[in-house]
């Protein structure tokens, strides 16, 4: 009987993958743990062993196909004493990873990889006329980099595995090659002795990128985050600044458990002296970082994994920086507010579907800053619609959505015919069970259940 | 272990420093006497408040440093930390304005005792986290090797900070990079109330470099010749870019943790032992008039001359206005 070799999954996120390799021809023996093929990843290529023995049988999958679905079939194998054409069995093999020193999670869209959201709007800041190319967000945040790297010497980027092994998530893929080690310094993982370093080089006058590998991990930093670099502008009586960007992937990845799937945009929006940032599209990935980068305050730039992969229209512009504390419209509409962050914008733009279906015109608000958070926009928006439901990854208490509730309860009470209401994370650490990790995060029909609500219809 | 003015090595036997040098050092350990005794007074009175960290004592450890120091080279400390801004040229009548809380101090009275910079001296503050300045400084003297300076930075903390998690983080890099930062681990024996004896494991602090190939060296931390002596050593290493130094200084304090700690952890001998043999003024002061460099009447002058440059700060600290209420807002973030 024929084994079905299937395609493997090489990172909790990854949906498929280019067939980059094959190490065996039909009619080769393979004993188990041999090399049969190679198999990459936007992120990294991975090395696929062979778990039975056998002959090659069939290549089914092609050398050099891309988008090759995880559990597709790509060759059979078929044992010593079998005859050749029998059954083929179902069997997976075990993808042996190259190395992995801390973390090694190959990213791929867990989400099915969303072009564009239809209806987006037009960013006024654009001039007319501006070509847009397709780009992934982390194609944006690189590029973003990049640019303000070529532009400023004192820019440098710092952090665990960004430069030899090309970024953790290859977000700074090809910048050691770039810029050279003095820019792009590899630390031992030391989170809250780099996050300092760079605070201290940003009081020297340097322009640090600090990235974490994930934000689960700048708990060891925090203390210097908030009172180092936070504070120390005002303590100084306005002297001393430390122009620095905190940067990495935030909130749930997929099935990484409890440690690495927080979201942290309630924490360090807390803190005066601090910036906030946590784009959605790749356009503003490349804008915002842009102006986080020459921001002469502490930012702290929220990315997402699954985010990664995703591609979007960026406004192909020399130069072009989205100003910090600005939200956008995502989509207008006049029936309900949608206000969310990161991630939670494309649940939200997808719920706006549904709900247009069924004859609710929602206005979705991607807020982009959460500190300082654009109100005005906000408020403009309820005066419109005179009903909002907040969206975010985060935990329910003191986050984001409970901000802006409070914000319009000051602000905006009589414009509201129906109470704030709160999309959000589960208050429970995040599971690891696939069923149980889907339970606790903010799905789209619990944002048009909540959008019903407030709108009074069932 | 090691007890101040018992270093594991000293510069005593080492060349007596001429005149212009002693004075200049008598000077400026002088004024950061009388200014601690002065911010102590102030306290009293209740014209300073919240947390007050007097260096009465360890004046020789930050002196002897800066002779060392050249134009550009960084300092960053804790929040024991009036005595390294008055040893970096900081003005007196700043540092004290910032005590009592006046528009008139370094941070316009925003900052407090633990909390004062100054770009135009290269002093860094005032950190009230204990060890965070250690990541900082070495940030700092990342910079100075990322810009191609020969400058180095002085990055002071006490023995307690030396249990602190990050500094063994900083260490690594530092090593690593070849940063021109030199650890100066002042050791007064007691952080806050705990002995250096009830707190380390490995008490002979300098040592703590070693596993990561990071010169110590002990030193008699009472004696401000042997601080500089030791302090020339170590800034030529990091200028020649081998990397950082550490330097464990050996010293005392002669008052409490802050102004609120009654110092119950040690006994009155032990305290005016010290101080009767190894004060680091007394000690200039035997070698000036010992060696008949100078007589009575020219270190009169001087005390004289400190008193007055005291009485001034003191008094411009309680003059200076408050600083404006619409200065809550302001220095939040820096305007784009």
């Amino acid at each position: 009987m024929s084994i079905e070799i299937l395609m493997p999954a090489l990172s909790p996120t990854m949906t498929e993958g280019k067939l980059a390799k094959w190490h065996k021809r039909e009619g080769d023996e393979v004993k188990a743990g041999d090399i049969i093929a190679e198999i990459e990843t936007d992120k990294a290529t991975m090395e696929f062993e062979a778990v039975d023995e056998g002959v090659l049988e069939k290549i089914l999958v092609a050398e050099g196909t891309e988008g090759v679905a995880v559990n597709t079939p790509i060759a059979s194998l078929r044992g010593e004493d079998e005859k050749p054409g029998a059954a083929p069995a179902k069997k997976a093999e075990a993808p042996k990873a190259e190395a992995a020193p801390k973390e090694d999670k190959a990213v791929e869209s867990a989400v099915t990889a969303a072009k564009t959201p239809a209806p987006e709007l037009k960013d006024p800041a654009i001039p007319e006329g501006t070509q847009f190319v397709s780009m992934t967000v982390r194609e944006a945040i690189r590029e973003g980099m990049s640019e303000e790297m070529r532009r400023d010497p004192k820019v440098f980027l710092m952090g665990e595995e960004v430069g030899q092994y090309q970024g953790a998530y290859k977000i700074s893929q090809g910048m050691l090659d770039e810029f050279g080690p003095d820019r792009v310094i590899d630390t031992p993982i030391t989170e809250q002795g780099f996050a300092g370093l760079g605070v201290g080089a940003a009081f020297g006058g340097l322009r640090p990128i600090i990235e974490f590998m994930t934000f689960n991990f700048s708990m060891q930093a925090i203390d210097q985050i908030v009172n180092s670099a936070a504070k120390t502008l005002y303590m100084s009586g306005g002297q001393m600044g430390s122009p620095i960007v905190f940067r990495g992937p935030n909130g749930a990845a997929a099935r990484v458990g409890a440690q690495h799937s927080q979201c942290y945009a309630a924490w360090y929006s807390h803190i005066p002296g601090l910036k906030v940032v946590a784009p959605y599209s790749a356009a503003d990935f490349k804008g915002l970082i842009k102006a986080a980068i020459r921001d002469p305050n502490p930012v702290i730039f929220l990315e997402n994994e699954i985010l990664y992969g995703r591609s979007f229209e960026v406004p192909k512009l020399d130069d072009y920086v989205v100003p910090i504390g600005k939200a956008r419209i995502a989509r207008e509409g006049k029936d309900v507010t949608l206000v969310g962050y990161s991630i939670a914008v494309g649940h939200a733009l997808a719920a706006a579907e549904k709900l247009a279906e069924e004859g609710i015109d929602a206005e979705v608000i991607d807020l982009r800053t959460i500190r300082p958070m654009d109100h005005e926009t906000i408020i403009k928006s309820v005066t419109k619609t005179n009903r909002i439901v907040t969206v975010e990854e985060g935990f329910p208490q003191s986050g984001i959505g409970a901000e802006i509730a409070a914000v319009i309860m000051e602000k905006a009470f009589d414009q509201l015919d129906a109470p704030v209401v709160r999309v959000h994370g589960k208050d429970v650490p995040m599971p690891y069970a696939a069923n149980l990790e889907k339970l606790a995060l903010v799905t789209v029909p619990e944002i048009v259940a909540a959008a019903k609500a407030v709108c009074y219809r069932k | 272990m090691a007890k101040p003015g018992k270093a594991a090595d000293t510069a005593k036997g080492g060349k007596l420093p001429p005149a212009k040098e002693l004075l200049q050092y008598y000077r400026d350990m002088l004024l950061i006497r009388r200014f601690e005794e002065k911010a102590g007074q102030l306290y009293g009175m209740g014209l300073i408040g919240g947390f007050c960290h007097l260096y009465i004592g360890q004046e020789a450890v930050v002196v002897g440093l800066q002779a060392c120091a050249k134009l550009g080279d960084a300092v960053i400390t804790s929040y024991r930390d009036h005595g390294h801004m008055l040893a970096t040229g900081m003005d007196s009548k700043g540092v004290m304005a910032e005590l009592t809380g006046r528009a008139g101090g370094y941070s316009k009275g925003k900052g407090g005792s633990m909390h004062m910079f100054s770009r135009e001296k290269h002093f860094y503050g005032g950190h009230g986290i204990v060890g965070a300045q250690v990541p900082l400084g070495t940030g700092l003297a990342f910079a100075q090797r990322y810009n191609k300076t020969d400058n180095v930075t002085f990055c002071y903390f006490g023995d307690g900070s030396a249990n602190q998690g990050q500094v063994y983080e900083s260490f690594n890099m530092a090593e690593l990079w070849k940063l021109p930062v030199i650890y100066v681990i002042e050791n007064n024996q007691y952080a806050m109330g705990t002995s250096v004896a009830r707190a380390s494991a490995q008490p002979a602090l300098y040592k703590r470099g070693e596993s990561f190939g990071i010169q110590g060296r002990q030193v008699d931390g009472m004696s401000v010749v042997a601080v500089k002596e030791a302090g020339e050593e170590a800034v030529a290493h990091c200028r020649a870019g081998k990397g950082p130094v550490i330097l464990e200084m050996m010293t005392y304090r002669y008052r409490g943790h802050s102004m609120s700690d009654p110092a119950k952890y040690r006994s009155k001998d032990e305290v005016t032992k010290m101080r009767a043999e190894h004060d680091p003024i007394d000690q200039v002061r035997a070698l000036l008039l010992g060696n008949k460099m100078v007589d009575e009447d020219a270190l009169k002058a001087i005390d004289k001359e400190v008193k007055d440059i005291v009485q001034q700060a003191a008094d411009f600290a309680q003059e200076s206005p408050e600083p404006d209420p619409s200065e809550l807002w302001t220095d939040v973030y820096v305007e784009a």
